[in-house]
This record gives structure tokens, sequence and C-alpha cells, in this order.
């Protein structure tokens, strides 16, 4: 780019660089703007976080017997344990743990275990909600995609996965009922 | 051209290395860094670099719309309101999209008024204006298509009269109609068809753009002179001079685009179209968007089914012949005087058209739509081919850098005598 003022170049460089470099600043904090809006439309809309929760009546379920629900899109496994499963899920000893975490720090009411039903390795669903599913080695779930084995706690025990099941945000709205979200 | 590695005297050695394989950026200098552009521009040739800059806004807001809506007759319109009141900035989205095509039709028309007041269309230059009015067709079928897709009562029966229209053509009109539709009427195998196509023919738009830009940088650009640039000394490199010129048309319309999106969104829609589709009731005043009122004008026009929709088809049609009805060797209408007389009356006539376009079909609308419409078409098939004969243009100046630097042609001859603005 030949400049015809060439009289004054060696006087105008710092001049010009000082323009290029404000035009420049300018124009990426433009397109920084105008990029802003169109990368937000492609997160969650509002009617989608409308969604976000989900009420469930816990009072048909028996002792032993697990119900699958859905939050926002993902099932969520609800489940009474037996006085047996609790006790195994808290004898467990923590050293054994891939995921440390005591079955008291992962349920707010015994006998309701909550827990997000997505296979912590890559997102299948674990088997074990039905009392015909394999549950694996640990008697909660298991994954039959690659072969992760949960315990009764939802905690991870054996298998390629790295954490255990996932509790979601839940509250209890009353003695047999749960607000998810 | 020999095979092997492309010179590059790019400095950059990764530039460099990629340059060498694949001379992009050595095209891009030749192209849009050194290219020789005639130096007399005036801020009419702003607007095809406003053209193409419109062009990609509406992809980018219409790839990110098509995010949100679906093509289904019972569920679009609700989409489109979804789009405006639940998605983050779908609202900024849409009204961009909505009032770009607005725009591009505003800085398209200017574009094609200057090609046609300053003769650009004229020898070397027939096919880049050609390519132009290819442009023009497909942007005037995507606009179209575009508007059904809300699913309103605007779209539901714009869609309806303008593919009514084929059904004038003797024979296979009814055909032609049963295959837009793909059923019996308006409904959901057509709103899916124009989504598809909408969603396609602005990629098409964007290769015949291509090919206008290839053929444009083969003649070079014409200018307010109408005369070719006769050596360096009448041309400037494209980068800083134009890009820097280009750039401050971009922020005039920018502003002009932002008071519409920010302060006036729906002021140049219908308000009917934020009635979901009602195929059992018409509204009572129905009208194109504004942007095809001076086309929508002379289909009105004439008594007749298929005469006024060969007319309104024709209105277009003869702009690609327009090279060759306008024999005069002068460009510019700086030095024809009659024919510039003659071609702003016919921008009064192509208002007018717009004008009554969009009032009802009743007098005294009727009558002014006939008297612009045959000056429309008079002026293409009378006027310009009788001047080519019998106009005497003015003398035209020796070179770009004589008339516009009034010295001698070498650039700084600063000493400027007052030279006539012709």
């Amino acid at each position: 780019m030949a400049a015809s003022g060439g009289a004054t170049a060696s006087e105008g460089t710092p001049r010009r660089d000082f323009l290029n470099l404000v035009t420049a600043s300018f124009a990426a904090v433009g397109v920084g703007a105008v990029a802003w809006p169109f990368i937000a439309s492609m997160q969650p809309a509002r009617d989608v976080l409308a969604l976000a929760s989900t009420d469930v009546d816990l009072a048909p379920i028996a002792a032993g017997q697990a119900i699958t629900v859905m939050w926002r899109g993902k099932p969520i496994f609800v489940r009474s344990r037996t006085p047996q499963e609790i006790e195994a899920a808290r004898a467990a000893p923590l050293s054994e743990l891939k995921d440390p975490a005591t079955d008291q720090s992962r349920i707010q009411r015994d006998p309701w275990l909550i827990v997000i039903g997505i296979c912590t390795h890559l997102g299948c669903v674990p088997l074990g909600q039905k009392p015909t599913d394999p549950r694996g080695d640990y008697g909660g779930w298991f994954c039959p995609c690659h072969g992760s084995h949960y315990d009764t706690s939802g905690r991870i025990r054996k298998g390629p996965a790295p954490l255990n099941l996932a509790v979601p945000p839940y509250a209890f709205t009353s003695d047999t009922k749960i607000r998810i979200g | 051209m020999s095979i092997g590695l492309h010179n590059s005297d790019i400095p950059n050695p990764v530039l460099r290395w990629i340059d060498q394989r694949m001379p992009v950026f050595t095209m891009m200098q030749k192209e849009y860094g050194s290219f020789p552009t005639p130096r007399n521009f005036n801020y009419f040739w702003n607007f095809g670099a406003l053209a193409m800059v419109n062009l990609v806004i509406m992809i980018a807001t219409g790839v990110f719309l098509a995010m949100h809506y679906t093509p289904h007759t019972s569920m679009a319109f609700d989409s489109v309101e979804r789009i405006m009141r639940d998605v983050n900035y779908g609202w900024l989205l849409r009204y961009v999209h909505a009032n770009g095509a607005s725009m591009f039709f505003i800085v398209v028309y200017v574009h094609i008024w200057r090609g046609m007041y300053y003769g650009s269309y004229k020898a070397p230059r027939e096919l880049l204006w050609m390519l132009g009015v290819v442009i023009f067709l497909l942007m005037m079928a995507t606009a179209f298509m575009g508007y059904v897709l809300p699913w309103g009562q605007m779209s539901f029966w714009g869609a309806t009269v303008i593919t009514n229209l084929f059904s004038a053509f003797p024979v296979v009109g009814e055909w032609i109609v049963q295959l837009l539709w793909g059923g019996f009427s308006v409904d959901n195998p057509t709103l899916n068809r124009f989504f598809a196509l909408h969603y396609l023919l602005p990629f098409v738009i964007v290769g015949v753009v291509f090919l206008h830009v290839v053929a444009l940088h083969i003649t070079g650009s014409n200018n307010p002179l109408g005369i070719e640039p006769k050596g360096p000394q009448d041309t400037l490199p494209f980068h800083p001079y134009y890009t820097a010129k280009d750039s401050f048309g971009l922020v005039i319309y920018f502003i002009v685009f932002a008071v519409l999106v920010f302060f006036a969104p729906n002021y140049l829609g219908h308000p009917d179209n934020y009635i979901p589709a009602n195929p059992l009731v018409t509204p009572a005043h129905i009208v194109p968007e504004w942007y095809f009122l001076p086309f929508y004008a002379i289909l009105r026009a004439v008594p007749d089914k298929l005469g006024g929709v060969l007319l309104m088809f024709g209105s277009i049609a003869v702009l690609f012949v327009l090279p060759w009805l306008d024999g005069s060797p002068v460009r510019s209408m700086r030095f024809r005087p009659i024919a510039r007389i003659a071609f702003l009356l016919w921008t009064v006539a192509f208002f007018v058209l717009l004008y009554c376009g969009g009032k009802p079909a009743e007098e005294p609308y009727v009558t002014i739509s006939r008297i612009a419409a045959a000056y429309y078409f008079a002026y293409f098939l009378v006027i310009l081919p009788l001047l080519a004969r019998l106009e005497k243009p003015l003398p035209l100046p020796e070179s770009i850098a004589r008339a516009v630097l009034g010295g001698g042609p070498l650039p700084g001859g600063a000493a400027a005598k007052p030279m006539e603005k012709a």
C-alpha cells in the first residue's frame, strides 16, 4: 500500500500504527458484540428453562421398588431402598470406592435414593430399575454399554465409569413428595 | 501458467508456505489490495459492498433462526412467536432478518439504479449486468418464500396469490401450480418445500455473486464518468482507498439498519401477518412486501390475467436485454442530456408504481399505474433505442485524471483549475 503522502511518512508512521490499532480493536469489539446474541441464542430458551423442575409423588412406591422420572430430558432414578440395601451401601468402606462418598452424603431421607440415571462413563442409561434387570455385582445398577457396576447408593464400584451417579438438586415438599430441580 | 509452487512474495513464512501451495493471499492482494479502481467513484459505488455485507447478515441470522423454526403448518406460527419471546435474543435475530430483507432490497435497488444511470450495463459489462439481474431474481424468489415461513395471514395469502400467478399460463399453468403446492392448495407440503428452498437459494445467490465479482474483476469497475481508465493515473489501489470509503458507507448503512431494527421493527411489515394463517378467510387488503409493489402494480394495471402476469415478468426480463436496447456508446447519463431526463422520469415512474401497488385496486390508482407502467416499458423499448440514434451527447472528458484533478494526466497536479463538474 503505497501512501501518496510520502513526504510525511516517517512522522506519520506512529500515528498510522495507532490508527490501525484503534480501528482493529474497535472492529474486534464490534464483532464480539455482534457474535454474542448469536451464541446466546443457542443456549436454552426461556421455555426450556421453565420446564427445569419436576414434581414426584413418592407415596405409591413400595419398598424395594424404583421408578424413573424425566427431569430436563434426563432419566431420574427414584428408588425406595430396602433396609438390607441401605445397610450394604453403608457397610462399604470408603477406601474401596473409586469416587469416595458416604451413603449419608448422597441422600436426604431414608429410604429414598434419587440419582440421575446416566452412566458417568459415556452417557448410557444403566439397567437395574426393573426387578428383572441385571443390577451388577453390587446390587445397584449395571451399565450394559461398557460394563460399569454401581452399588445401592449409586456409587461406581467396578468398570470404566469415573464417577458416582450424580445426585440432582431436589427437596422434599411434603413427607411423600419431592421437587427435582 | 506453469505447474509447480506459486512464486509468492508474502513476507510471513507460514502464510507464504500456504500461498506457495494455494495462492489465495496473492489473489486477495491482487483482487482487493492493489486492484486498480477508478479514482473518481462517488458514494453510489458503495452499494455493491453493502449488498455483499447484507447477504452475509441474512445468511448468518437465517441459519440461527432455522435452529429454532419448525416448518409445519401447525407449529410454524408458534415457533416464530417462541423465537420472539423465549429464545435468547431471538427477537433481535428475527428483526434483523426481516428488516435485513428490506435493507437488502433498498441497497440492491440503489445498486441497480446506479448501474442504469451510469451505463454500467454497457459493453464490455453486459454479462456482469445479466448476472446481476439473475441475483435480483433469486433474491425475489428467496424473499417471497421467506415471507411465507411465519405462516401468518399475509404469508398464506401472499403464497396463494403469487403461486396462482402461474395458473395464468395456458395448458401447463394448472400443472405448475400443483407442482408448486404439492397438493391442491397452499398447505403443509408447500410450507415444507418453501423452507427447504428458502435455505438453499441464498447459497445459490452466493455462487452467482461470486461469478458477478469474477466478471467485475475482468472488466474492472465502471465510474461516474463512464469512460475507461487509460492508465495508472486514472486509478487507485482498492486498499486502502476504497476499503476506507466502503467502510464509511457501511457505518451509515448500519445506522439506518439499526434505526429500523430497534425503533421501527414492524414499520415495513403488515400487522395481519401476526394473525395465524386461515385458509378460509382472506384479509380485506392484501399487498405484498413493499419491495414487490412496483411489479405488483404492473400486474394489476393490466385488465387481463395472462397479460398482467406476462407484463409483470416482462418488467424484469427487459433488464436482461437492456445492454442491447441502449445502443448509445456513451455510458454515463452525465453526458446524455435527454436520456438523463428520460431516466429520471423512469425513476419517478418506478416510485409511482411502488406507491400505487400499495393502494387498493381502484381509481385513480389503476389509471395512474397504467400510465406509469406504460412509461416504464416505453423507456426501455422506445426511448432508449431512439435516443441512441437521435441524441447528441455532450463531449466526454479526455481522461478520468484530467476530469477529477483538473490539471494534466499526472497525479498531484494540485494546481487545480476550476473544472467543469459535468
